[in-house]
């Protein structure tokens, strides 16, 4: 069992309310830190695309996740942070200018794809980013003069300040950097005003509309926060991969996120993370399944994807809070034992609602 | 014919070709979702499938087309009510989402299996009208393409005459608007799903071995699925009519933007309709507005 | 005495369905105001027209002088007009202080920088904004669920949480639809003793769409009778319960 011996209320609500919490993020941020100093150059580079991965599915779980905006296209914002960071670098801008500006600019065309986000809703939604993502992909291999088509475009190295940060520790600690900073922002945004307005839109808009939320700022704003945060997460990726093509930001990029955010558990930032960590690992996963199957099996390539749906599927119905809700449980279990109910978190059986008329 | 006009001419030859058969999965998608309210992402898949069945049947088994046109198109038929039956039915009562998740996931999962089972290469296979095409009106018409139209003229009218008038028809009409009421009034609720997803399934199939000659036998197949999505919404979600309508528009939309208009443009042209579509008359068509009272 | 609330004439149709044809009403400042009659008399559209869900065909609607008939959806909340659902529109996913803490959204929650790193000045804002929904939360007894997921709260709870977000906002003129409907008469008598601390003790106007004639009686200043869009009867309680058309059309005997 937990005690918390707070003093204060505003204790009550802090972001780690409990000690134990404390020193343990505290352990896990020390460890990240350190992990240059034992790690190979290879995993080093992994635990790097994981990190930009991270902050890939925390864009797309706070317009998904928080708001409520299905989104099935976000690769296409982390093709625009991409390419507009390496055109930007290309043009001769420094990289911690370029970073953000193009991480900007990915959040400006979140906004514009956030528009029509008003007017439709739900499946249709997640149709119209289906179809931006695919057209995003088009426009890229066509527009040769920036993005250099379908040949490719090569990404600068990064540097700050003279420094070079190509070297696999020193991006290492950049993505790092950009992942606890994206994780501390849209912490405090999420459980502040905005993050509740966010939460307020996804719920009940009528509610919303009763309480003097602007519905129609919020979701395009959410559309905005989650392209730009994408957008950085895009720029970052650009550095690890090195050399631009447009089938680097297919649709099952975005379909990969859509997995890291639902498997992961929706609402949630530590649902981000964690599905992003294990859709990461997925791969890994299916290599060494192949080595225990018979050599005919193990040749064929779709093993990857078969595996990734049946994850999908098994999450979606067995485990619909996802990886964040075994969290929760798992953490209410240790939190009230050994006066733990084992149907705390029991599903009720319901009949389908309609949602023609939501 | 002036040499315009009959370009144009065999531009709308193809395009309603085509458009026959996005028009055909989407009523496929239409029916599943009219009934379930879940949209299906699996449904290029069941297509792909079936032509990769048929493929096999054909090619390697050498059995005769017109045997495993019905043969196919049944199992496609107990393929997909096996799906609904055994796993899509599971999430009934959650929202819409967990729905678009789930088939999302089988797609995955049947892609997999097609790339293990049947290898990645494209194939092909050969139908009684491979190769022998018809004259009208001074346009070259190849034969498969008045077989295809025809069909789903066919397909078309047996499912409105089904609905209309089958005891079947009507209870799964029911069912698609109010399940609890339906289920009070005798209608078996989760078998009569099932069977819509099993008409979808041989629609599909339908779809699948009639398309698969034209362009090739490939998983990449099932990215027709987008495309009959974007014939839905320009038709009009949850009308049949307006699927046909949408599929036959998307069709020639495509066929005209490819000469017509920018090099590159026909690849998505559907997609640019469907957001066009969907920022200016999201009702499409045919379709019916819906609100919320509160 | 000006009114609080005035409408004029208003009209509101759907097409070629005509949900409110020429209602005048008005609410004072200070009472309960109850508005009964059969379903589909435009009640409920009655309260959407006020708050903008809808907008009115024909006719004005006055809040303090002020014509709100064109006004945005979102800016109701913030002239201190707030409102329950006949069908519960809370957010489910949030425990039952946060759905308070979003009935606070109307009075800010500081510049997004400030939010977004969590100045003092932010906290401070927090903790006020807290004390309100804790005070309201003890005003309504929901102290046991303060922490609880609404989603699995008992139907009850859930009516009462609604309420409570709805308080939160400080409102001038509060609309309650339907806020006895699935309750039992336990809960209904707290009700009955709530609204009449709502309007004693923080001032509030109350006009409440009711079909709990029994809660009618005991808690309203003045009754409104509506049928078919129009308005067929007004006064207290008494009068209008004992009036021949409201018999007719509503009440029987």
């Amino acid at each position: 069992m937990r005690f918390d011996y707070h003093t204060q209320y505003r204790q009550g609500f802090a972001l780690l309310p409990h000690t134990s919490d404390r020193v343990l993020y505290g352990l896990l941020i020390a460890l990240l830190l350190a992990v240059p100093f034992f790690a190979s150059t290879y995993l080093l580079g992994e635990l790097g695309y994981v990190l930009i991965l991270c902050i890939a599915a925390m864009g797309l779980m706070v317009l998904t996740g928080f708001t409520g905006q299905v989104s099935l296209g976000h690769a296409s914002f982390v093709a625009i942070g991409a390419y507009a960071h390496a055109w930007l670098m290309t043009q001769g801008l420094p990289f911690a200018l370029s970073l953000p500006l193009a991480a900007l600019i990915s959040a400006g065309a979140g906004l514009v794809v956030g528009i029509p986000a008003i007017r439709v809703s739900g499946l249709y939604l997640a149709m119209v980013t289906l179809a931006f993502s695919i057209v995003v992909e088009q426009v890229i291999g066509l527009w040769r003069g920036v993005t250099g088509g379908f040949m490719g475009m090569l990404v600068p190295n990064p540097d700050l300040l003279g420094l070079s940060l190509s070297s696999p520790r020193a991006f290492y600690y950049v993505c790092l950097f950009f992942t606890l900073a994206v994780l501390l922002v849209l912490l405090n945004l999420m459980r502040s005003g905005i993050g509740r307005s966010f939460v307020g839109v996804r719920d009940s808009e009528a509610a919303a509309y009763a309480l003097g939320i602007p519905v129609k700022r919020v979701k395009v704003g959410a559309f905005g926060l989650s392209a730009g945060v994408t957008g950085l997460a895009g720029a970052l990726m650009a550095h690890h991969i090195g050399y631009l093509t447009p089938d680097a930001f297919t649709l099952l990029l975005s379909l990969d996120l859509v997995l890291m955010v639902v498997i992961g558990g929706m609402g949630s930032l530590r649902g981000a993370i964690l599905g992003a960590i294990l859709i990461s690992l997925l791969p890994r996963a299916v290599a060494a399944l192949k080595a225990l199957l018979p050599d005919a099996m193990a040749r064929q390539s779709g093993m990857e994807i078969f595996v990734a749906g049946a994850v999908l599927a098994f999450f979606v119905l067995f485990e619909p809070m996802g990886l964040n809700g075994r969290w929760l449980k798992l953490r209410a279990l240790w939190e009230s034992f050994p006066l733990y109910r084992r149907d705390t978190f029991r599903r009720q059986k319901s009949y389908m609602r309609s949602e023609r008329n939501r | 014919m002036s040499s315009h006009l009959e370009l144009f001419a065999q531009l709308t030859a193809n395009g309603v070709a085509v458009g026959s058969i996005y028009a055909l999965v989407a009523l496929g998608i239409v029916l599943i979702h009219k009934a379930t309210e879940v949209l299906n992402f699996a449904h290029g898949d069941l297509l792909v499938v079936a032509a990769f069945s048929a493929w096999a049947l054909i090619d390697k088994a050498g059995l005769s087309f017109w045997l495993v046109l019905p043969l196919v198109a049944l199992a496609m038929g107990v393929l997909a009510y096996g799906i609904d039956a055994l796993v899509v039915r599971r999430i009934v009562g959650q929202p819409q989402f967990a729905g678009v998740m789930l088939t999302i996931a089988i797609a995955f999962m049947m892609r997999g299996l097609v790339s293990m089972g049947f290898g990645t290469e494209s194939q092909s296979y050969a139908t009684p009208w491979t190769g022998s095409s018809t004259e009208i009106l001074g346009i070259t018409v190849a034969d498969l393409s008045l077989v295809i139209m025809g069909s789903v003229l066919l397909i078309a009218a047996l499912l409105w005459l089904f609905f209309r008038y089958t005891r079947l028809g009507i209870a799964m009409q029911a069912a698609s608007q109010n399940q609890l009421a339906a289920h009070l009034n005798g209608v078996r609720v989760k078998r009569v799903n099932s069977l819509v997803w099993a008409l979808a399934g041989v629609t599909a199939a339908v779809a699948g071995i009639f398309l698969a000659p034209i362009t090739l036998v490939d998983t990449s197949l099932w990215l027709i699925t987008l495309k009959a999505l974007a014939a839905i919404v320009l038709g009009g979600f949850g009308s049949l009519p307006g699927a046909v309508i949408g599929g036959i528009l998307i069709g020639l939309i495509e066929q005209y933007a490819g000469v017509y208009l920018m090099h590159g443009v026909k690849d998505i042209a559907a997609y640019l309709v469907l957001i066009l579509v969907l920022i200016l008359r999201p009702t499409g068509i045919m379709g019916e507005a819906h609100g919320r009272r509160v | 005495m000006t009114a609080l609330l005035e409408l004029d004439e208003v009209e509101l149709a759907f097409g070629g369905l005509v949900a409110i044809g020429g209602l005048s009403l008005r609410v004072d400042k200070g009472e309960v105001l109850a508005v009964i009659g059969p379903n589909g008399a435009g009640k409920t559209s009655m309260l959407n027209l006020v708050t903008r869900v809808f907008n009115a065909r024909r006719g004005r609607i006055r809040f303090k002088g002020q014509d709100i008939a064109q006004l945005p959806r979102a800016r109701i909340a913030h002239l201190g007009i707030a409102r329950t659902f006949q069908n519960i529109e809370l957010f489910d996913a949030a425990t039952v202080l946060d759905n308070l803490l979003l009935g606070r959204h109307r009075f800010g929650s500081g510049g997004w920088w400030q939010q977004v790193l969590r100045t003092p000045a932010l906290t401070r804002l927090e903790e006020r904004h807290r004390a309100k929904a804790e005070e309201v939360i003890e005003f309504l007894d929901l102290s046991p669920w303060r922490n609880a997921r609404v989603a699995g709260l008992p139907y009850g709870v859930r009516k009462v949480v609604e309420l409570g977000r709805a308080l939160c906002a400080e409102p001038e003129l509060l609309f309650l639809d339907e806020p006895a409907s699935g309750l039992n008469p336990e809960e209904t008598r707290d009700l009955a003793f709530w609204i009449e601390d709502i309007r004693t003790d923080l001032g509030i106007t109350v006009v409440m769409i009711e079909h709990d004639m029994s809660l009618v009686s005991a808690v309203a200043d003045r009754v409104v009778c509506m049928a078919q869009g129009k308005m067929l009867a007004e006064g207290t309680p008494a009068e209008v319960q004992g009036h021949p058309d409201v018999i007719a059309a509503y009440l029987g005997t």
